[in-house]
This record gives C-alpha cells, structure tokens and sequence, in this order.
C-alpha cells in the first residue's frame, strides 16, 4: 500500500542524476536535489519511525527541520549518527539510512505493548510510582526505563570525520534566503557592504522553492545571479545560523559541499543582523492525527512542487487557515482528487470560486473527527454536521504558521501575541537587528520582498542611492485569515489527539498538568515532556501553550511563551569542538629540549600543559625502576635535568628592588648583585602563592623563577599590581619562559663537570659561591650560571636562550662524559628535592600558610609585604594547624602513599586526622619510604610514632614524625 | 562579548582574564588593618548592574585596565583606563 | 480521590479517569503575616519550608517566589549528587544529604529518581591520583563509601574512553563513590513543595521580595510585588540573588554572581551508565533517564546576571567532552542555558544567621547546591526554628574569612571567579 508516487513534474530535482542509497538495508534509488525523505516517499516509503513512549507507527509530517518523526541513523562504524533528520538530510550517493527505536523492526515493534498502558502513562506518571518497596527501589526500575528511553543509539568508535572553526566579520548577516532574505541581500550587496546570506537548506530560495511558480523561480535565478556576481557577498547553503551571542556573535554551522572538512562552525561577527527566517506550520489537534500520511498541508505542497512526489489519488486538507488553499489547489491541478475541510464558516470569493473550478470540494465549519488506519491512514471522518468518512491516500492539515523567532529572542527579547495572526511575532530587534517578511508574521510574498528591501536599507543607513529592487510579475498579496483552533479533538479522544509528536504528548497530558497545578509554561513543559524532543517544540509548543491558556481563562499575552534556547536545531558536539580535540585539545607546551629526550630515550608525562621528560630508559625502563637509578646517579655523581619549564621573568627598572621586597614576604631590597635570594609571596589573604628564587643581575634588574605550575599567575599578578596599584614604581616584567631554557647540573661532581664545560670561566667556590650567579659568554651566547639547588646536591642552574638550550646541553653532556654525567627526569627530580625537604606543587594547595611550611621565620618582622595583614587572622595561627614535617616509614616491606591520612598511634582511625602524606619517595640515602607531610602542630611531634591510613587500600603503616630535611641537615653539599 | 582593550581595540572575550570588582580601593600597600583587608579581599557589592571590573588583555598586549560593564545585560558602559 | 501517589493510585485513576489527581501543590493567596518567611522557591527553600513543619512543627509559613517554583538552579543544575568533601565541616554535611537523598522518594512520596549510578572522577596524573587518594581516604574514614581504581578497572567500566596513544591527559586511574548519581531535579522542587503544601506550608508563586522590612537591627516583614508581608523570622534562599536581596536589608557579602551554562544532547539509547568527571579540567557527565547525555564544565569567570553564556566556553566544553569521550563528537547538542551560581571566594556556602535579628542567610552555594539541598533544608529549617546553628552548619558562617577558617574544598584560593 503506498501513497504516494512520483509524477512527472519539472521541479528541483535533477532526473538525470540517480542517486542510490540504504534504508533499512535495502537499496534504494532518487534523485539529485532529493532530501532523504523526500526520496523515501517517491519510493511510497510511510512508515518511517516509532515514538517515544507508546511506539506508534510514525510517518513523516514536514518538509524541514521542524520534523519529528521521520529521524533515521545515518552512516556507519565512525560516522555513525542517530536521529538524522530525514526531511532536511539532502540525499547524497551511498547514504545509509536505520530507523530507530524499534524492535525487531518497524513494522512490528513489540514495545507497542505501551500504547494498551498508555492509560497508565499519563503525563509525568513516573513520578508517582517506581517508589518502593525497598529504599533504593528506584535503582530497579531505572535500567528498564532507560532502555526503553532514548532515539537512536550512540556507537563508541572514534569519530572520522574532521570539523573547522573559522573566524569572519560582516557587515551585514541575512539570515534565510526566502523572498524577504533575498531581496535584503540584493539590496545590502548593491551598497557593496560585505554580505553574508545563510541558508540552512541545500538551495536557495525558500518557500519559493515549493512555490511551483516559474515567475518566482525566474525572479529566484535572477536574484542569485546578481548576488553571485558581487565580490563581497558570500553565499552560504546548507548554513543554519544556531545561535547569537553577546556583542552580534553569530555562529553558524556549516556543510561545505567539498571540503575536507564534514562541517565547519564559522564564529561570524555581524556588524548587522537581519532574520529571514520565515515561518513553521502548526499541525491541528485531533485523534489520531499522528497516523502516517497525515502532514502539514505545506509540506505536502513541498514535495509536490519541489519533489515532484504526490498523493497517489486523494487527498484531504483540514485548515483553519487561508494558506492550506495553496496546496489544496497544487494538488488538484496535478489529478489529485482533494476535499477540503474548513473550520471556518465561511471562505472568502475568490478561494470559492478557484476551489469550484478545481473540483474541489470543501466542507465548512468542520474539522476531522478521526483518522482511520494504524501504518498508513487510509481514510478521515469529518467532525461537525458533515460526519462523512472520506477515503485518501493523504491528509494534509494547516493550524495556522508560527513565525521562526528563534533567533530573535536569544538575546533575551521576548516574543509578543499577535492576535491578527493567532502567533507570537519577535517582541521587538535588537539595536543592530532586523527582520523581514514571514518571521514578522508578514505572510503575503510581495510584502516580505518589500520588507527586505527595508530592512537593508535601515541596517546600511549610509547607503541611500541604491537601485530598487525588481519584483516578480505576481498577483498582489491576498490577505491571510485565520481563525484559532488549538485543540479540535473531541474529549473522547483526547488520549489519542497528540500535541508533540516525538514525545506523545496529548491534549489528555495537558490536561492532567493543568489540573495538578502545572500551570506555568515551564512546569508544563518539564512535567509533561513537551517540546523537550529533538524538533524542541517547533511544531508543538504553541498548540500546547495555548490549550493551557484556554484552561486557565488566559489569554495568550498573559500566558506567555517558553525560552528560545541555543541551538536553533540540533548541532553535533564534534562540529562545535572543531580541531581542538584529542591529541590537540590544549596545546602541548614543549621544552626547547623536547627533541632532544625524544631522541635520548625519555619517557614523557604530562604536567598541566606541559611534556616532560619524566625518566630516561638508561636508568630503567619503569618510573619506579628508573628514577631510584637516577637518583643515585645525582647523589653519587653527576646528573643534568631539563628545567626549562621554571617560570621566568625578567624584573627591570630602578624600583625594581623595591617591588620585589614588596612581593615576597623576604626582604629583597638588599640584595647584592651577582647573588640569588629563595623568596616566597603571599596573595592579599595571607595564604602562599607561589615560592622561586630571584637573583639580582645588576642594579636594576633581576630575574624571577616561578614554580612550572603558577608561572602565569605570577605574571599576572605582577603586571596586576604595577599597573592597576603601584603605577608609582618604575618597574617592568617580562616573561621569559618560553625564550630561555635551563638546566639543573646536580651532584658532588657538578663543579667539575661545569669546569670541563666551561674551561675559561672560573667556577670556583670563591668565584661563585652557593646562591651565587654569573652571567657569562660561551662561544658567544649569553650563559646564565645559578649556584641553586633542588636536590640538596652541589648543583647548579644553567640558563640560556632557548634557541641555545640544545645545544649547550650537549655540549655539557659531552665535555662531562668523561665523568659518566646522564640525565635525570621528572621522577627523580622530585624524589630529590623530598629528601632535601624543598615543598613543591604536591605540598603546596592554596591552602598553606607560610607557618604552615615551616617558613614562618622567612617574614621579615618590620617590613612591609604582601598578605601581610590577613596572614594574622585567627586561625591561620592557629597552634592545631597542619604543618610541614617529614616522616619516614617504620615497617618494613611496607610503603608509604600519597594522600595516606595520618594519626597519634593511640588515635582511633578514623574521622579527618590530624593530617596527610603529601609527597612520597623511597629515599636511596636512607633505604627507606620517607615522606614529606602536613600534620597537626608539625615539628611539635618529632619523633612521635604514628599511623598512616589508607583505608582504600586497607593499609595502616607505621611511621615516626622527622625533621622534613633528610638529607645534609647542615647544609654542608650546598656549601661544598 | 566583545570587551575593548585600551591598547588593542575591541577583542573577544576569550582573549581576556578577568580580575574582580575593581570599585573598591586597595589599602596602600603597608596600611590597612585586619578588618579593612578583609573587607578589600572578601566583600562585594556584586550588584545587578554597572560594575567596576578588572579585566587583562592575557592574550593580547596583556594590559590590565577598569570596565564599566553592565551585569544586567553584559553591555559595556565604558572603560577606565 | 486518593492523595497518596502508588502504582494502586495510578491504576485506580487509569479505570475511573474522570475522577482528576488533586493539585500538587496548592495555590493560595498570601496572608497578612506568617510565623517564617522563606524567600526563593528553589530546592533549598522549598526543603527548608518542609522541615520546618515536619520537624519542627512550625505551620504558618510562606515561600516566596518571583516566579514559578524551579524557575532557579534547581531546574537549571546537571543533577549530579555525591558526598566526596573531605574539608572538615563539609564531609559531614555533604554525606548527611546524601543520606537524606537515599529515603527522599520515599519521604516526600514523590519519585525523584534518586539514581546511586555512581561517579567517577578521572585522574590525569600520578600527582592527581594521590590527591584523589586524600579524598577518597577521607570519605572511608567518615563511613562514606569510595574507591580507587587504576586504569584498567577504569577502561572496564567505562569502555568508550579514549585510551589510545594520542590522547591528551591520558587516564591514570579514578576515584569511584557507588553511592553518588544523578538526581531528576524538577521533581525534588516540586516533591518538597508537594510535601510542604500538604502540611499547611504556602507556596506563593509570582511573588518577588523588594525590601525587607526592619525595626531597629529585627526583621519584621517583606514587601513584595503581592503586598506587604509580615513575619519576625525571614530566611533568604536566593541562590544567584543571594547579593541582591541581601542588600535589601543593607548587607554586603562574600559573593559574587557567576554564569554557569549546561548542555545535553538528543536521547540515545543507554550508553554512559555513570557520572564521569574529568581532573584535567572541570568536565562532568551524565545520561539522563530519558537518554539525553547532560554535561557541564567552568563558570563563565566574569559576575553576570544574564543567563546567557559565552560561546567560547560552550567551545571548551564541547572540546572536553570530545577529547575524553570521543563518541560524543557525534551527538547532537540539543539545547543549552545557564544558571546564575552564587559563587563565594572558597566555594563553599553560608547556612548562618546574619547582623539582623531574625534575618538568616542561605546561599554561595557555587557548583553544589543541587546535592546539598536536603542538608540544607533540614540545617536551615533547626536554625531558624531553635535561632541556633545546626551542628552541621556551625562551619558555613559569615565570619570564617575574617577569622581564616575558609572551607576551600579543591584548593583553588579565595577567589570567587576561579573557585
Ligand atoms: C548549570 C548549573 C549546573 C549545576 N549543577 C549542579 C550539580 O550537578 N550538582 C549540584 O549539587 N549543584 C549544581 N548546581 C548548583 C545548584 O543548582 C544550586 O546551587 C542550587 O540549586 C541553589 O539552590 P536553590 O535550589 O535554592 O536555588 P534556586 O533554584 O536558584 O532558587 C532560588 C529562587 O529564589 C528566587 N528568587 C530570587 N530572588 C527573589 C526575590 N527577590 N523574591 C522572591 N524570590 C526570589 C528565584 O526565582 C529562585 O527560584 C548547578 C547550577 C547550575 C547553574
Ligand atoms: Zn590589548
């Protein structure tokens, strides 16, 4: 049983182009200039899809993105979709096309069984069961709901398909290319502005497209033309425009025809915006007016004049309206034998006489009482006097139209009731908005051209001698009547007369809301489910929103209407993310060394943004195995690692000094040149920001290292406070992260390893003592040596340009050959410095205080510093506080972890503790798990044996409270 | 949102880091008391409204400047540089 | 017709479908005055008015609402539930919500969908696993239930991550809480409410509060858009306009109003059976019952009252949620929006009384006030009742940054437009 078939027609399909695809795994045939669905009914393919809820046999219902029912899963393993829309889905060669939400298959569909509950399922049943009988009942039910909930299903595979971000600005933005679009873009193109026209179909036009006029379709041509011809107009199909942000942000969502990108997302900025968006057709409310072959009156026009696909014999149109008169004539003059019922009494002349000289017979005041056939309709009753039942293949139906006023509210601006036309119209522009033609409720053809032409001229006010536009050779505008239906169903069959179609809303749902008190727009919609499918309402929400007026005595002003919520229609995820995904998803910060361990055998780990050599395979080819051999490698010896992520900034100026003894809680002031200072600054709250070492190059200069993971905070907040508060300090920052690199040379045998280096230069410990510097050239390139140490060792930092980093690294690795220096990672780097007791990022949390690292001492008592103030509160001093020490772990075989919670031994384990293990390392010096940690009252307890806890792993480990400083107490390996 | 940089123009506001209710005075760095910090770092007018805001141009020419912008409507009343 | 909702009511009313279930809620008109006044008809109002009368027996009180019940975060919020605090102070209150959200359905006898699907936070690093440790211990030692797991129970669980060689901050483990899910949240506003209503409480909608009446340093009433309303106790529950109302009676606080947007996509048959989180950035997830996949990420970061969010940070999450689970490249993004947060300088909330006699506070509840909203109901409800904190929320006071006692449970800083 088909309905419908393809007749031979010009039209916008290209016959000489066969196009084959998949549906339902068996190949099918249409046209160039198809959509899938378009295609489906040339093929006298109905059934299309099941709902939501009940599962009902579902067919198509529009011509475009408002479509509820006929959404298919499309492609395959990485380009699998699901709930494509079939209607706007431009048919390509080798698609392939699944129904959905079916099983075994759409023609019998067993969970069809919901529709004999559907009794039970009334609007927001779930709330009102599913509760017992245990606690927790709901973790019961909840896996059948879910199953049974959902469209398509998602499939895990990578995705294959690559999406683009551009940036673009505009002058003027014409959104939708009906008559009202194209005529503003003409007239914007003919001042020369930069134009941009975007249309979410794949042809430009509009309702001309399904117009069947050769006057507008030569008009249509023309316009094109003209706009091909302009250097600063682009032409955008398959564009829709989702959504408008703040300050005219206009993204739009792009299907390039050939590109290797499947979309591209264009952030666009338009200067001016003017929405040609149209209108959407209102389904009438009547029982079972959700049977497949039951549509919109003008999407059966569409696919007749744009398709050339029609109803096989009969049809029957139901209206409230005079547009539905359109089709039923359409139809008529190609064979198709139409009826029309008219809830309206009377029709004015001429649309009577051109009915009667089609044959058209039209049956006043009544509407369709019921619709007959489950897969495909095969008849209606008429209700009121003319309770006929007439045979069609097809019933075309025509609520009134709503205007397409997305877009218009999104900033916030909303919609207003206009009676004369029985649908809300946008409430107003914004400054640089306009609108034209349908989406203003402006309905006559004529009218929206002209309005376009208005519309370009007020958004390019500068441009006023600017040719008129042509119009097309047409009879003048009827004006469009309309009489309100909102609910036409007969209260018997309320429970089966659906308002949302995808969701099974029905006027019986509505009902039930408004009688427990779900009154307001929002709560109908949330409890009943209404408009929260994938078309959002586009057909629904007005017949909904005002049969809920009508039962609270409102009128449609006073009702209002729900928010118009970005996107305009469904976007995939992937297409709004673009390139910045997976591998490239946060740009990977790169050691001017990076290729240098790539090559050298690094393993690498990420740390925030950066990559960083985490260990070498010479030492291991585990982090465990490796950093314990690089370790000792920098005990024993002489080990080199990468520190070029350090926070960098170079501090100049003659207030310099100044600023810096302003910053740190240390005083800076006095700092000699050629010397570097550890320095630790507070935020306003008294709470440490960040600690570093900063050496005083010359008198006005001096250069800042930063911890890798609060560099650009630092920044920041120096450049805060010079600009903003202190711009009486003659100071300037510069970060220099990125253009130098550095090294740690750690071990006993880093002077010598340095020496064989650097021959000419004297590194003697008279020369360049512990917390010395130096800056010198080598081989012409600017060398600064640091005498600083991480590791406790004898050490050094080297810093150069990063252009240099490499390469001077070589060259020490080399000249130190001989002495068996390696690198040393990450791993090790941090193992390190837990023996010698330096805090890093682990112990550091925004939490702590500068008594709380046991650097309390560090403040100097009279001098001013930042946080000074709030680091007195009351409990920041608190004597219970948690505060740093070391601990080494007492059981052996057993190991220490981080984020043990730690306990008094007699304590019960359990509760917060009285503190936590923050970084952990098995110490090479001592042979045991040793641990730096906050604990109550800190050093107060050295010596004290306590508990770690680590109930997740259901550990208790003994373990005694020790000096944080492992490793050289005296200091005695800086000093060497 | 566009947000103009005194230096660069109008930019996107992804190019900038914002940094607080720019209405009330720091103390001077060395006075102040307790209360007076406390209420510098911790209490907001937040109005609903024209708000007195830091932002920094961090991707730009990495400037810190005032704005006046309205936090009704994200409208941008002016700047103060 | 029976008041109680069961699967024997439903029958009943399926077979006699002329016989219509009795308002929700009901809707009257306000009175003169009231014993207490609750200000915002969101979760937290809506709770605090129900223990009110349930447990305190209290009767004569008003929630006030500027517009229909939900219209705030509660109807706006990812849903997500979970007790993994480990601040002190914090760990108690939370895991007493999540206690109260187990019996809740059956307590309001309103089906919530309380959902224990558990979530799992994913840790980027080795340095993230421990500090994820801390917490989970923590938990443990608080009788909350959690787990640690390394990358391949992770990979089990939940199989359409991306694990391959390029991915960027690859998974090194996860901390997993069985006991935290997801929450229908328009059924927690309207199954207080519901409950309320049928202890006496009156929930007035199309309300809005525009000053709050003194004498001296005593609250005595409200002015509202339905007229004057008197009563000596008067609780704020505003959520995002916690500022804005507070000023009315003349106070500043620590709060500032901070956008958060949120999404979801088109239903898909069942594929993400968890709440997944991410530690590289603020990233979280769920799929809802009736399929759509529900995310989220950061706050906008700039004070707004607009509702309307940033298209670059709809980007940033859009990109998170492709990166860590790359089918989502896929999905349609069917709608999203934004909530107005009240956002303190160490994201945790005020439950306290404020300079004002008889005026309390409840509100910068940032990212978490969904979950809360039994605690804080009931924590609200003692305090305003006895005019004397609940032992759960002595810690979320006005005075804790004067005195240093922040309750910075990610240890972002006191700042509010980063917390
Ligand atoms: C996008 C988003 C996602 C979130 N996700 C989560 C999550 O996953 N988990 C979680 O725990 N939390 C989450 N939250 C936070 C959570 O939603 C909120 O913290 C919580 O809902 C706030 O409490 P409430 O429910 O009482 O607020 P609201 O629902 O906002 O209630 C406040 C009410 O006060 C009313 N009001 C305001 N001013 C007046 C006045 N003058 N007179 C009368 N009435 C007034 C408002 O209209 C509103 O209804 C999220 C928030 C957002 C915005
Ligand atoms: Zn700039």
């Amino acid at each position: 049983m088909t309905a419908f078939k393809r007749i031979d027609k010009q039209s916008h399909i290209d016959r000489t182009k066969l196009i084959s695809f998949q549906f339902d795994g068996k190949m099918t045939n249409g046209f160039a200039g198809d959509t899938l669905a378009s295609a489906l009914l040339a093929n006298g393919k109905t059934l299309l899809g099941r709902s939501f809820k009940y599962h009902r046999p579902r067919g198509i219902i529009g011509a475009g993105i408002e479509e509820p029912n006929a959404l298919f899963t499309t492609g395959i393993g990485g380009r699998t979709e699901p709930n494509t829309i079939s209607t706007t889905a431009e048919l390509k060669s080798g698609i392939t096309a699944k129904s959905q939400n079916a099983w075994p298959s759409l023609n019998f569909d067993l969970m069809a069984v919901n529709q004999l509950l559907s009794p039970l399922f009334g609007a927001g049943f779930y709330y009102k069961t599913f509760m017992g009988p245990f606690k927790k009942s709901w973790m019961m039910y909840e896996p059948i709901i879910r199953k049974a909930a959902g469209l398509g299903a998602a499939l895990p595979d990578l995705d294959t398909a690559r999406y683009d971000m551009r940036y673009m600005f505009c002058d003027v933005l014409v959104i939708g290319s009906g008559p009202a679009g194209l005529a503003a873009a003409v007239t914007a193109a003919r001042t020369g502005a930069r134009v941009v026209l975007a249309e979410q179909d794949f042809e430009f036009g509009g309702s001309i497209l399904s117009s069947g006029s050769e006057e507008l379709e030569r008009w249509r041509k023309t316009q094109i033309a003209e706009l091909e011809k302009s250097s600063e107009v682009r032409l955008l199909k398959r564009t829709t425009a989702q959504g408008i942000y703040d300050d005219n942000l206009v993204v739009l969502n792009h299907t390039p025809e050939s590109h290797s990108a499947l979309m591209i997302t264009e952030q666009l900025r338009a200067r001016t915006i003017i929405m040609a968006t149209g209108a959407i057709e209102r389904p009438l409310v009547f029982a079972n007016n959700d049977r497949p072959g039951v549509m919109l009156a003008s999407a059966l026009r569409t696919y007749l004049n744009r398709f050339s696909v029609a109803p096989k014999k009969r049809a029957v149109i139901v209206t409230n309206n005079d547009s539905a008169y359109a089709t039923a004539f359409d139809l008529a003059e190609h064979d198709v034998a139409v009826t029309v019922a008219e809830h309206r009494s009377a029709l004015s002349g001429d649309l009577l006489a051109k009915a009667a000289q089609l044959g058209i017979a039209i049956f006043p005041s009544c509407g369709i009482s019921d619709v007959v056939g489950e897969k495909q309709m095969r008849a209606v009753r008429l209700s009121g006097r003319h309770a006929v039942t007439i045979e069609c293949d097809v019933l075309g139906m025509s609520g009134g139209w709503s205007p397409a006023v997305h877009l218009t509210s999104h900033g916030g601006i909303k919609p207003k009731f206009d009676e004369k036309i029985a649908a809300f119209i946008p409430g107003g522009f914004a400054k640089s908005h306009f609108g034209a033609g349908a989406v203003k409720g402006t309905f006559g053809l004529l009218a929206a051209i002209r309005e376009g032409e208005v519309a370009a001229r007020a958004a390019l006010p500068e441009c006023k001698k600017i040719k008129e536009l042509d119009l097309p050779a047409i009879r003048e505008d009827r004006k469009y009547s309309i009489q309100p239906i909102w609910n036409a169903a007969e209260k018997a069959n309320e429970k089966y007369a659906f308002v949302d179609f995808q969701n099974d809303v029905t006027v019986k749902d509505i009902r039930g809301a408004h009688q427990e008190g779900y009154l307001s727009v929002e709560h109908l919609k949330r409890y009943t489910t209404l408009g929260m499918g994938t078309d959002q309402g586009k057909t629904s929400n007005i017949n909904a929103l005002a049969m809920m007026a009508d039962l609270r005595g409102l009128a449609m002003s006073q009702a209002g209407t729900t928010t118009f919520r970005p996107p305009y229609s469904p976007i995939t995820v992937g297409a709004i993310a673009g390139r910045t995904v997976a591998a490239h998803f946060r740009p990977k910060r790169l050691s001017p060394l990076h290729d240098w361990h790539v090559n050298n055998g690094a393993t690498f780990i990420e740390a925030g943004l950066w990559m960083r050599a985490w260990y070498y395979n010479w030492a291991g080819n585990t982090p465990e195995a490796a950093y314990i051999k690089e370790m000792e490698l920098v005990r024993q010896n002489v080990g080199i690692a990468d520190v070029s992520t350090l926070g960098k900034i170079d501090v100049q100026g003659p207030d310099a000094a100044e600023f810096l003894n302003r910053v740190y809680v240390n005083g800076f002031a006095k700092l000699p040149v050629g010397r570097a200072r550890y320095g630790v600054m507070l935020n306003d709250d008294g709470v440490v920001l960040d600690d570093g070492t900063t050496s005083r190059i010359n008198d006005t200069q001096f250069y800042m290292t930063t911890t890798t993971a609060q560099a650009g905070e630092v920044m920041s907040w120096l450049e805060y406070l010079l600009q903003m508060h202190w711009t009486d300090l003659d100071v300037h920052v510069t970060s220099l992260t990125d253009q130098w690199g550095g090294m740690a040379v750690s071990g006993p045998n880093s002077r010598r390893a340095l020496q064989l280096a650097f021959p000419e230069i004297d590194i003697t410990n008279e020369a360049l003592p512990y917390l010395g510097v130096m800056d010198f050239k080598f081989e012409g390139v600017g060398v600064r040596v640091l005498r600083l140490s991480f590791s406790g060792e004898l050490a050094y930092e080297v810093h150069c340009s990063a252009d240099y980093t490499t390469a001077l690294w070589e060259h020490i690795l080399n000249a130190a050959a001989p002495l068996g220096i390696k690198p040393y990672g990450l791993e090790a780097l941090a193992s390190l410095r837990i023996e010698k007791g330096h805090v890093a990022g682990a112990d550091l949390d925004h939490r702590n205080t500068l008594d709380d690292l046991g650097l309390g001492k560090m403040a100097g008592k009279d001098k001013a510093y930042i946080g000074k103030e709030l680091r007195f509160r009351e409990d920041c001093q608190a004597p219970e506080r948690w505060s740093l020490v070391g601990i080494e772990c007492m059981e052996d075989g057993a190991k220490l972890r981080g984020g043990a919670i730690l306990f008094a031994a007699t304590d019960e384990i359990k509760g917060h503790g009285r503190g936590y293990i923050t970084s952990v390392t098995w110490s090479t010096e001592l042979n045991k798990y040793i641990a730096l940690a906050l604990y109550n009252g800190g050093m107060k307890h050295e010596g004290k044996e306590i508990i770690c806890a680590f109930p997740l792993k259901n550990e208790n480990v003994k373990a005694r409270i020790v000096s944080p400083h492992f490793i050289d107490k005296q200091g005695e390996r800086l000093h060497a | 949102m566009r947000v103009p940089c005194p230096h660069c123009g109008e930019r996107d506001v992804a190019e900038f880091r914002y940094g607080g209710d720019a209405s009330k005075m720091r103390p001077t760095h060395d006075t102040g008391d307790l209360k007076q910090w406390h209420d510098y770092k911790f209490v907001f007018d937040n109005p609903k409204g024209p708000h007195l805001e830091y932002w920094q141009h961090v991707y730009g020419c990495r400037q810190w400047f005032k704005l006046n912008r309205n936090t009704a409507t994200n409208e941008i009343i002016g700047g103060e540089k | 017709m029976a008041k109680g909702y069961s699967i024997f009511s439903l029958v009943k009313h399926a077979l006699r479908p002329s016989e219509p279930w009795p308002e929700a809620w009901e809707k009257p008109e306000p009175k003169s005055s009231y014993d207490v006044i609750i200000i915002g008809g969101g979760g937290h109002g809506l709770a605090t008015a129900y223990y009110l009368a349930k447990n305190h027996g209290i009767k004569n009180i008003a929630v006030l609402e500027k517009s229909y019940i939900g219209s705030g975060n509660v109807g706006r919020n990812t849903t997500l539930i979970r007790s993994n605090y480990m601040i002190g102070g914090n760990t108690a209150f939370f895991e007493k919500s999540m206690q109260l959200w187990e019996g809740l359905s059956h307590e309001l006898n309103f089906n919530c969908m309380v959902s224990h699907r558990g979530q799992m936070i994913l840790a980027v690093s080795p340095g993230q696993v421990d500090a994820f440790a801390r917490r989970g211990n923590i938990m443990r030692l608080n009788g909350i239930d959690a787990e640690l797991m390394d990358r391949n129970e992770v990979m089990k669980e939940l199989p359409y991550l991306d694990y391959s060689k390029e991915a960027r901050f690859p998974v090194h483990g996860a901390i997993h809480q069985p006991r935290a899910g997801t929450v229908r949240h328009d059924a927690v506003a309207w199954g207080y409410a519901r409950a309320a209503s049928q202890l006496g409480v009156h929930i007035i909608e199309n309300c809005e509060v525009s000053a709050i009446l003194k004498d001296g340093d005593k609250v005595v009433g409200v002015e509202t858009s339905r007229g004057k309303i008197l009563s000596s106790k008067v609780g704020i529950a505003v959520a995002g306009h916690t500022s804005h109302v507070a000023k009315m009676a003349g106070l500043r606080l620590p709060v500032e109003s901070h956008i958060l947007q949120a999404f979801v996509t088109e239903p898909v048959k069942p594929i993400v059976h968890h709440v997944v989180s991410w530690g590289a950035e603020l990233f979280y997830l769920s799929q809802s019952d009736k399929g759509g996949i529900v995310f989220g990420g950061h706050i906008d970061g700039f004070n707004t009252y607009t509702q309307r969010g940033q298209f670059h940070r709809i980007q940033n999450v859009m990109e998170s949620a492709t990166t860590l689970l790359p089918f989502m490249s896929r999905m349609r993004l069917l709608r999203h929006w934004g909530g107005i947060q009240d956002m303190t300088p160490d994201g945790s909330p005020f439950i306290c009384k404020t300079p004002i006699d008889g005026l309390y506070l409840n509100g910068g509840w940032c990212y978490q006030g969904f979950k809360a909203t039994p605690a804080s109901g009931t924590t609200f409800a003692y305090m305003i009742a006895n005019d004397q904190e609940h032992e759960l929320n002595k810690c979320f006071s006005l005075d804790r940054f004067e005195k240093g006692k922040e309750l910075d449970e990610y240890g972002i800083g006191n700042w509010a437009y980063k917390q």
